[in-house]
């Protein structure tokens, strides 16, 4: 029996998720839910003057895919520009889980994207970039 | 008819999945159909597809009588003085909005309506939607083992009470309501009601005229038969308190360029084509749940209940919700596995062949009073057995190694 989407990395992942917590004083926040399963995440970020992401902190409740890929998620973005989340997407999202996500759970490995992809245009004030996100999201099915 | 023999005939309990065979857990949310009904709908489209209550010749004389014949057997099924009583609809969900927009459109500002917190979004949001025109809603609370609280009902209601909406089974905690007792304390104070059969009327003999409700909703595809077509049972003397809501061909009796005339109902309220097929073959998939019985029907799900509570709740971790004994609820059954996220597990189940469904089942209020954001649920029919429930508590089990609880 394999259990496809459950592997080792997922579970250590939604067992021990790292950068789990929050920060004093962060520089930008975003809590976000879905509604659909109840799962909800807020991200927290520090940044440095140039905008680099110096600290990032996740907590919130939610399924093993989505836990697993905030917390996967924070490894990614920590130290990354803010600028370059644009270029952060689903396909990456999919290849740092390393497995397979049924249609059906699309959106809870999504989810933290979500979170974050606002987070930050937000802070920007690239109020296009969100609906251009959200238009995508609404799509994931 | 024994129950391997009744297995046969639905096709797709022969499907493996991830090689595993089938089992499939979600009946409440739509039943697998016998192929006693699939080939009906092949016939109509093979023989006699044509327009019904319109054409003279021959085979749109047989769609519009195998159409009306559909609506007499369901008529008789639930026990309906006659088959007027029968609107053909798309689904409980279209059922209760007919309600909404032909009978409740007159209703006064301050005028009330009570439902509970149990029901499926589908009996909360068109009440909801009444409320900018000034109707008070009122919802009756559970208790903890997912019983109605009875003596709210009374408490809450008032001469200005205009309907009870309640669901007869709960979609969710399997709780069989005590509906024959609001119904008679709504017609006390005055008050129409409307019950939500929608998971009662697949599983147990249900008779509107014993139950005396003056609404009944319910799905074909809950019940052997195909989507896209369900009933709205209204009591005939209800019809004096209606208004077509939709205006079209079929509903009317003469149309003028100043006015139109209507036709009587039930037809009043079914304007422009339709599900003929749907309706026609909903009429075989009653024709199929009486040759099973209705009593066995229930025997069979209650005996299948019994036996998963009592597996189940050998499951370490597991939290059960609604009546703990079977006696007295439906076959359905929701939990949760410690505090794995009810996705997660229908996730585990499927890749294990065991089809269950996960999240809030459209009854987010309920989930809210139960404290949690999602259930899993797991349901029966006719064709599940004890292995199927072996299956699922082995399922769960591997669940519980996978994530070490
Ligand atoms: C209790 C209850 N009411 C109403 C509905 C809505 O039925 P439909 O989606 O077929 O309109 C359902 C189905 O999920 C149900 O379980």
């Amino acid at each position: 029996m394999s259990f496809e989407m459950y592997q080792e990395n997922i579970l250590d992942h939604y067992n021990n998720p790292r950068n789990y917590g929050t920060i004093e004083n962060p520089d930008i926040k975003f809590h976000d839910v879905n509604p659909l399963c109840g799962d909800e995440y807020e991200f927290q970020f520090k940044i440095d003057k140039n905008g680099k992401i110096v600290d990032v902190k996740f907590h919130g409740n939610g399924c093993a895919i989505s836990k697993a890929s905030a917390s996967i998620l924070t490894e990614t973005v920590k130290g990354k520009n803010i600028r370059e989340i644009k270029n952060l997407g689903r396909k990456n999202v999919l290849k740092n889980l390393g497995i397979t996500i049924s249609p059906p759970r699309l959106k809870c490995a999504m989810l933290p994207l979500k979170v974050v992809k606002v987070a930050v245009y937000s802070y920007l004030g690239n109020q296009k970039e969100i609906k251009e996100f959200e238009k995508e999201w609404d799509k994931m099915e | 008819m024994e129950l391997k023999k009744i297995r046969n005939d639905f096709p797709i309990l022969k499907r493996k999945i991830n090689g595993k065979r089938m089992v499939y857990l979600d009946s409440a949310a739509t039943s697998q159909k016998p192929k006693q009904v699939i080939k009906e709908i092949e016939k109509y489209y093979e023989n006699y597809n044509s327009n019904v209550h319109r054409g003279i010749y021959k085979i749109a004389a047989e769609a519009t009588e195998e159409y009306e014949e559909a609506r007499k057997k369901i008529a008789k099924f639930i026990n309906a003085k006659s088959e007027k009583e029968i609107i053909f609809v798309r689904g409980a969900t279209e059922a209760i909005n007919l309600v909404r927009f032909a009978w409740a459109e007159k209703l006064r500002p301050e005028d009330e309506i009570i439902s509970t917190v149990m029901e499926h979004h589908s009996n909360i949001v068109p009440w909801l939607m009444l409320k900018k025109k000034g109707i008070d809603l009122k919802f009756v609370e559970i208790n903890d083992d997912g019983t109605l609280r009875m003596e709210e009902f009374k408490k809450l209601i008032t001469p200005k009470t205009k309907l009870i909406a309640v669901s007869h089974v709960s979609n969710v905690l399997g709780t069989i309501n005590p509906v024959k007792q609001i119904a008679k304390l709504a017609h006390e104070n005055g008050a129409r009601i409307l019950f939500d059969s929608a998971q009662s009327v697949p599983h147990m003999p249900v008779d509107v005229q014993e139950l005396d409700c003056d609404f009944m909703a319910f799905s074909g595809h809950k019940m052997f038969g195909p989507t896209g077509i369900g009933v709205l049972y209204v009591k005939e003397e209800v019809y004096r308190e209606m208004e077509p809501f939709m205006g079209g061909g079929e509903m009317i009796k003469e149309v003028f360029l100043t006015n139109a005339t209507w036709k009587d109902p039930p037809h009043k309220y079914e304007a422009g084509t339709p599900d003929i097929s749907g309706a026609i073959a909903l009429g075989y998939a009653v024709d199929y749940l009486e040759k099973i019985g209705m009593k066995k029907m229930k025997e069979h799900e209650k005996t299948l209940t019994r036996y998963a509570l009592e597996k189940l709740s050998k499951v370490p971790g597991i939290k059960i919700y609604g009546p703990k004994n079977a006696e007295n609820r439906g076959g359905v059954i929701a939990f949760n596995l410690g505090d794995i996220h009810a996705h997660d597990l229908a996730t585990i189940l499927d890749e294990q062949g065991v089809a269950i469904r996960s999240g809030h089942h459209c009854t987010m209020p309920l989930h809210s009073k139960l404290g949690v954001s999602a259930t899993a649920r797991a349901s029966f029919s006719i064709y599940n057995t004890k292995e199927d429930v072996d299956e699922l508590v082995n399922a769960l089990n591997k669940a519980r190694k996978v994530f070490g609880i």
